[in-house]
């Protein structure tokens, strides 16, 4: 089974907040930084990475079941994101590779025999 | 299960508590024991007309009566209505301001997504006055987890 927590030390990722949740299996991944358009497509189980850091990514990756949420290129996550994140057990990730760059390695993890 | 009925206010500009109403209907809807894949719908559903009513309006409230067979959500704001509805429908199109498309709203994907995740959808406004939106989900027979799509 493939895990968030396996995922945070394959891809050396910084846990921001959501340490609890980090047993989560994931499935998939899905890039995006339009709410509504992520909300609409993201899947269950899914590592959703954006570089989007406002409230609403927790409201939408805790919508959308998605397994955490990854973000990308280093940017500043605000202080109540990591809150929410938090009270709402969202594991939320950083890293200072690229949306791309993630998606890579995360598919070489999921297909890990 | 007798019909249970919820109600949700929902502020203007209230980007904090975004998504709230919608949660809290997703974990009434989780405990009833719906089926997953239908409580998404429904979530998805909420969730955009919660924002539209943030975003666009000058506030409102989210009605859910869930009964055996259906959830159904009326969504009435204060104003200022749509005035072309059609348009407003219309994947891609928007009148979000800048400083909202930077939170990441603003696609134009709101209504679109509502439609597409329920099964009886309606839309009424009188511009300057107010919007509704009636949207009905049916659940039944569809309440296990091998139900569904």
């Amino acid at each position: 089974m493939r895990t968030v927590k396996g995922l945070i030390s394959r891809l050396d990722l910084e846990l921001v907040a959501g340490e609890k949740a980090i047993g989560n299996d994931i499935k998939s991944v899905y890039i995006g930084d339009l709410l509504s358009w992520v909300m609409s497509h993201v899947k269950q189980k899914d590592v959703w990475i954006t570089i989007q850091t406002n409230i609403n990514v927790v409201a939408v990756a805790a919508l959308g079941e998605v397994s955490c949420v990854i973000i990308a290129e280093g940017a500043e996550i605000e202080e109540i994101t990591i809150k929410k994140a938090e009270q709402e057990d969202i594991p939320l990730l950083r890293s200072n590779l690229s949306a791309y760059d993630l998606a890579v390695e995360i598919n070489k993890y999921l297909e890990l025999k | 299960m007798i019909t249970i009925k919820l109600k949700y206010q929902v502020e203007k500009d209230d980007f904090m508590k975004a998504g709230q109403a919608s949660s809290n209907l997703k974990k009434v809807l989780k405990q009833l024991g719906i089926n997953s894949k239908i409580v998404r719908k429904i979530a998805i559903a909420t969730y955009e007309a919660e924002m539209n009513i943030i975003i666009h309006s000058e506030g409102g409230s989210i009605d859910a009566s869930i009964d055996p067979e259906k959830v159904k959500i009326i969504v009435r704001d204060r104003g200022p209505g749509i005035k072309d509805i059609e348009l407003a429908m219309k994947a891609g199109y928007s009148t979000a301001s800048q400083k909202v498309r930077e939170l990441g709203f603003g696609a134009g994907m709101g209504l679109p997504n509502i439609k597409r995740c329920c099964d009886e959808f309606a839309i009424r406004s009188s511009f300057g006055e107010y919007t509704e939106l009636s949207i009905t989900i049916y659940h039944s027979g569809n309440n296990t987890e091998e139900g569904g799509e």
